[in-house]
């Protein structure tokens, strides 16, 4: 009898923290989104329902256009970042000779704990006399933007490549070097495949570095490259933008799609 | 005989180096070390060196390092942009301030976080993967409109006055946002996942059993938890508050958004110091010293961690 008292208070004590717990998470995102159908221009005072800021959102200009610019910076330096993470990752792990060893283990892991802020000053300043003495870059923008988000996500995506490959079965690579094949073939047949998963993972994890990041993009952006962040942070810096509310539950809408679609692709692989 | 042997020694190095370039792949190990050496450390270096420079009207705002003009050659080199710094109590209270931050943020997060992690860690498989995804959702929600949301209902008008109202335990409303507390409150919102998810990731190994076990030999749940929980799951406690940590300690965008002139954090200096003053001597030499006072302390700790953990194994 007593036992299940007990047990009753711990399944209680469970569903209270899970609730508590996931309604923090929650709970201000949902009310952003519930204020993005409000019909009035003071976001916090009821009006009535409609669709006006999504109407307007989708003729702002400024943010599709940011919109535009972020996907295409976000995409094209997650996948730089991939190529040089994996790189990092098998050197790293593989490849014992490397000129400089702890030199280049530092490099490849200290972006991971320098703020952001410095990070992007000293890009700036490098863009800045790189211009002055060889003349590239010839200006701030897409480019300069660029080149910042691959080189603070190279080293996250490396750390993802580096903890798969140093635990997985190394005697595998070495039996297929024993049986005469060449180490490209090892590469693309035995390693790559099997480092897929963190391939994957290491993508998403710097495409979504590169289109959140606001703080080295507003150092070394330049006319004509404004990500979404930065007109974001322009239009709520000091005070409240209903399209910002329309654009916040869009958003939510496809990262809920895609984590939906993320545990059925899990499920039917357990399934298998 | 010296000639010979020099010349087998060359032989058999460029022979060495060879087979070190087509075995090794050049490019494959190359391509990003120079990519790091020259969007990374080049640029570090060229923030050291222009915060040992003497500020000046101009662009660039500062004196070159080394110059040679007709006198000959010469380096200018001054440390007045540190003593700079070092003197004036507005900085350091920056740099105490957003320790003080990131500390208290890395506790709350750990405090509300550990017992989520635990429970659905504990739960039935079918309804862990459930809260799993509901715990990565925001994760992955940009990060600057998590911070807006706040924003949002902090606000006179918003949401949480008006239910403070409604409830009767305020009469007018009252000014929520523009205070450490609400930034405080926003670093622990948007950062919590960070924390959740390495929790959960060693929470979700720990066998079950252990804790049966420590009960049916009589320990008290305090010490069952203190004495078997806790000890297992130290490396995920220590990988969240490090995810925590480390971004908060350089944070701008939240105190921006939610702070006010209470309480100055470093990010906020070095951007202001930059962007108003435009002073980049002063801002490369507050970012030099945030290198050393906050960055170093964290590497410190985890080479000694990572050798702990070497020595334990």
């Amino acid at each position: 009898m007593q036992n299940t008292i007990l047990r009753m208070n711990k399944i209680f004590f469970k569903i209270l923290t899970l609730t508590i717990g996931f309604s923090f998470l929650y709970f201000p995102i949902l009310t952003l989104i519930a204020y993005s159908f409000n019909d009035n221009k003071r976001v916090m005072v009821w009006k009535g329902f409609s669709f006006r800021w999504y109407k307007e959102l989708f003729q702002n200009e400024q943010i599709l256009e940011a919109f535009y610019t972020s996907i295409k910076i976000a995409s094209l330096s997650a996948t730089f970042a991939t190529i040089m993470g994996v790189m990092i990752g098998f050197s790293l792990t593989r490849i014992s000779k490397i000129p400089a060893r702890p030199f280049f283990i530092f490099l490849s892991s200290s972006p991971l704990v320098m703020p952001e802020i410095i990070l992007g000053l000293s890009l700036l300043l490098f863009f800045i006399s790189s211009n002055h003495i060889i003349g590239f870059p010839s200006s701030k923008g897409q480019l300069t933007v660029l080149i910042s988000h691959i080189t603070f996500s190279v080293a996250f995506v490396a750390v993802i490549i580096q903890s798969r490959l140093s635990s997985y079965d190394k005697n595998i690579e070495e039996a297929a070097q024993d049986l005469g094949t060449i180490p490209n073939m090892i590469f693309w047949k035995i390693t790559a495949p099997v480092i897929l998963p963190s391939i994957i993972s290491g993508w998403l994890l710097a495409f979504t570095l590169s289109l959140d990041d606001l703080v080295v993009a507003s150092f070394t952006t330049g006319p004509g490259a404004n990500t979404l962040p930065i007109v974001v942070f322009s239009k709520v810096r000091l005070g409240l933008s209903p399209e910002v509310n329309a654009l916040s539950a869009i958003i939510m809408l496809i990262v809920v799609l895609a984590a939906i679609s993320v545990y059925f692709i899990n499920r039917s692989h357990i399934k298998k | 005989m010296i000639k010979l042997n020099l010349n087998s020694m060359t032989h058999q190095y460029s022979f060495l180096m060879i087979r070190y370039l087509k075995k090794q792949n050049f490019w494959f190990v190359f391509t990003p070390y120079f990519w790091l050496v020259l969007f990374f450390f080049i640029p570090l270096a060229l923030i050291f060196k222009i915060s040992i420079s003497v500020s000046e009207w101009g662009m660039p705002p500062y004196r070159d390092l080394f110059s040679l003009s007709e006198e000959g050659f010469k380096i200018d080199s001054t440390l007045s942009n540190y003593l700079f710094i070092f003197s004036d109590p507005f900085y350091i209270r920056s740099y105490l301030n957003s320790l003080s931050l990131a500390f208290t943020s890395t506790i709350l997060c750990l405090i509300i976080g550990y017992p989520i992690a635990f429970y659905v860690a504990k739960s039935q498989a079918n309804i862990r993967i459930i809260l799993l995804v509901l715990l990565i959702i925001p994760f992955w929600t940009s990060f600057l409109l998590r911070v807006y949301a706040w924003k949002v209902l902090l606000q006179g008008s918003g949401i949480i006055n008006s239910i403070l109202i409604h409830l009767g335990f305020i009469t007018e409303p009252i000014s929520m946002l523009h205070n450490h507390y609400a930034v405080i409150l926003g670093v622990v919102y948007t950062y919590l996942p960070f924390m959740i998810l390495p929790l959960y990731g060693y929470l979700v190994k720990f066998d079950l059993n252990l804790i049966d076990a420590a009960n049916d030999l009589g320990a008290k749940p305090v010490n069952t938890f203190l004495k078997v929980i806790l000890p297992l799951s130290l490396p995920g406690i220590i990988a969240g508050s490090m995810l925590v940590f480390i971004p908060v300690v350089g944070e701008f965008v939240i105190p921006e958004m939610l702070g006010g002139s209470d309480k100055l954090y470093f990010g906020k200096i070095i951007w202001d110091e930059f962007f108003v003053n435009r002073d980049w001597p002063v801002a490369s030499a507050l970012a030099m010293s945030g290198i050393v006072i906050l960055v170093f302390p964290i590497v410190i700790f985890q080479l000694m961690y990572a050798k702990y953990n070497f020595k334990n194994e």
